[in-house]
């Protein structure tokens, strides 16, 4: 009965409902949110289209790559603490900042990375999840930064001069286009070689390796990739609340991450742009009723798991 | 910098250690046997720290409400083990980074609910509240003392089991081919539920002996956790030598690092930019520590199985 479900889950059509009713969900959450939250629409929307880059960046290594990252809100916080950094030094021009912020993310992925790919399962999660608690504890010590309190960002960035952060409706719109460009360029990565030698290696490593291929590197660029372009949503997220706290890189929002990528479906990289925004959206609903959204969510997230773990094992195992 | 307080920050290092090696060495054995990644681990320290708190003020005896504070951690333990934990046992990582976050967020928000999210004090009686002075200037809490002597009587406790008992045995063989001793035989899945539950009552005795000192409060496992998470990337998956090695050497090297940074920074760099680059690279110590030891070996100084 069940490896019937199973077998059908595996086909196109099943794939395809299991997405027609995650966009149902989508919507009803994105309406009830919009109607019920205690939060402005606008700076709603700004929020879950961050945190859907954010999550599609982490969905690119998780459901391509394989790699359970416990650690992605690390970059996206060092994104938002390079925009702080520059406006201190009066750079604001957003396209220095994306650029630079891009960089420190990458860098710091592939450092932590260099380190992390060399191992598997239990050991990846667990050196993910250290390094991103070192950069929080490292954040969180330095006074010019306003150690753990954080600090208000001195001024928005700006494009090309205008100052376009100032309204929260332009930063939506800002993210959505980011949010498109780079679901676009990920699908673009995820259909070439790049992609396959990576899904490849995730599958069966034994055979890629005997195809001539070197995963190391291949998980490598991705993992800098996905990190710096965590760091980018870094960047907007600073814009949009004007206040950078180390709680930005905390792991809990690591966990969130994971969430988002899995309550969307981990396969398609379109997932993680679904699971984004309903959590967020959800997130501001059940706000408004309950201070104890995390026990809610612990409890969706519970539920969650039983299904697919029925499901999903039997169709293959997650490393 | 004197003698006495560099004896204090290494007697408040080793203290550190043996908590992290409380929390660690169940985990390690959690994840070396069954493969299994348990974010929840620290909950069970907090739920430890909060079972003693409120165990000890409803039977007005400190004593009492510790050994009963354990007994309930084991019994929350096989709880956990019963409801959750088994069915995850066989599920992927990603499931089971999922479902265990899930009740770290579950717990937290219920026991906030319960007992508010403001921290309540463990109060020891006066007998153990002292200091034992070693010298004129050199005194250190007898209760510190005590978690040191525990933390060493366990590491003996869990020597002897794994080393000289049947149970020990088939831990052993069992982080290293469970397929070779379930084919043997051994019902895993008892083995699992035994490992698992000794885990919890261990993390639990570590928020309860911690509880004093620290407060106790709902996130207080997450800091624990993550520390417990490097002592065994250091130590090794599934190697109770290493949990202990690596708890002592992250407490040591934590403790110590944040006691000294600054002086020792400012020998180099200015007093001011020692005082602001000191806590910052004091509390990056440990992972520095880290990814040195994986740079050098991969899975930890102690190979699974040891």
């Amino acid at each position: 009965m069940i490896s019937l479900k199973a077998q059908r889950l595996k086909t196109f059509f099943k794939a395809e409902q299991t997405t027609a009713l995650l966009a149902a969900v989508f919507l009803i959450a994105l309406l009830a949110g919009q109607v019920l939250g205690n939060t402005d629409p606008t700076t709603l929307l700004a929020r879950a289209a961050i945190f859907a880059l954010a999550a599609l960046s982490l969905s690119f290594i998780l459901g391509q790559g394989g790699m359970v990252s416990l650690g992605h809100a690390a970059p996206m916080g060092l994104g938002a603490y390079v925009t702080l950094t520059l406006a201190l030094f009066g750079i604001k021009d957003f396209f220095l900042v994306t650029a630079l912020a891009f960089m420190a993310g990458a860098a710091f992925s592939a450092l932590t990375g260099l380190i992390a790919l060399r191992t598997r399962g239990v050991y990846f999660i667990m050196i993910t999840l250290a390094f991103a608690q070192m950069a929080y504890y490292a954040m969180s010590s330095l006074s010019i930064f306003g150690g753990t309190d954080g600090m208000a960002l001195p001024v928005r960035s700006t494009v090309l001069g205008w100052p376009l952060f100032r309204s929260d409706g332009a930063t939506a719109l800002i993210a959505l286009l980011l949010l498109g460009l780079a679901y676009g360029g990920i699908m673009r990565v995820t259909r070439s070689r790049f992609g396959m030698v990576l899904r490849a290696s995730h599958l069966n490593e034994s055979r890629a390796v005997a195809l001539g291929f070197e995963p190391l590197t291949y998980r490598l660029l991705a993992y800098s990739f996905a990190g710096g372009l965590s760091a980018i949503s870094g960047v907007l997220l600073a814009n949009l609340t004007d206040y950078i706290s180390p709680s930005f890189l905390d792991w809990h929002r690591s966990g969130e991450l994971i969430v988002m990528v899995v309550l969307g479906g981990v396969a398609r990289p379109f997932g993680a742009i679904l699971g984004a925004f309903a959590l967020i959206y959800i997130e501001s609903l059940v706000g408004g009723f309950t201070q104890y959204w995390n026990l809610v969510l612990g409890l969706v997230l519970r539920a969650i798991v039983l299904l697919r773990g029925r499901l999903e094992s039997r169709l293959r195992a997650m490393p | 910098m004197s003698l006495a307080l560099l004896a204090v920050q290494i007697l408040n290092g080793l203290e550190l250690g043996f908590i992290l090696f409380l929390v660690a060495s169940g985990l390690t054995l959690v994840f070396g046997v069954m493969d299994f990644i348990n974010l929840a681990h620290g909950v069970q320290y907090m739920l430890g720290a909060y079972f003693a708190a409120t165990l000890i003020a409803w039977s007005g005896s400190f004593w009492l409400g510790l050994v009963l504070g354990v007994a309930a951690s084991l019994l929350m333990g096989l709880v956990l083990e019963w409801t959750v934990f088994r069915h995850l046992a066989r599920a992927g990582h990603l499931e089971q980074v999922l479902a265990t976050f899930a009740l770290i967020l579950i717990f937290t928000d219920l026991v906030s609910m319960i007992f508010g999210a403001g921290s309540l004090s463990i109060n020891l009686p006066p007998l153990l509240a002292q200091s034992v002075t070693f010298s004129r200037d050199f005194s250190y809490p007898l209760w510190r003392l005590i978690i040191i002597a525990a933390g060493l009587g366990v590491a003996l406790l869990l020597w002897v089991l794994i080393a000289r008992t049947r149970l020990g045995m088939l831990v052993r063989a069992g982080s290293t081919h469970p397929q070779t001793v379930q084919a043997l035989g051994v019902d895993i899945d008892r083995l699992f539920l035994v490992v698992f539950a000794f885990g919890a009552m261990l993390a639990g005795f570590a928020g309860t002996m911690a509880g004093p000192l620290t407060g106790v409060e709902p996130t207080m496992g997450d800091g624990v956790l993550i520390l417990a998470f490097v002592v065994i990337v250091v130590g090794g998956v599934g190697s109770v030598r290493g949990a202990l090695i690596g708890a002592l050497l992250i407490g040591l090297v934590d403790t110590l690092g944040r006691a000294f940074a600054t002086d020792i920074m400012s020998q180099f760099l200015s007093r001011s930019s020692a005082a602001s680059a000191g806590p910052a690279l004091a509390s990056m110590l440990i992972y520095v520590l880290m990814a040195l030891v994986l740079a050098v070996r991969p899975s930890g100084l102690f190979a699974s199985g040891d």
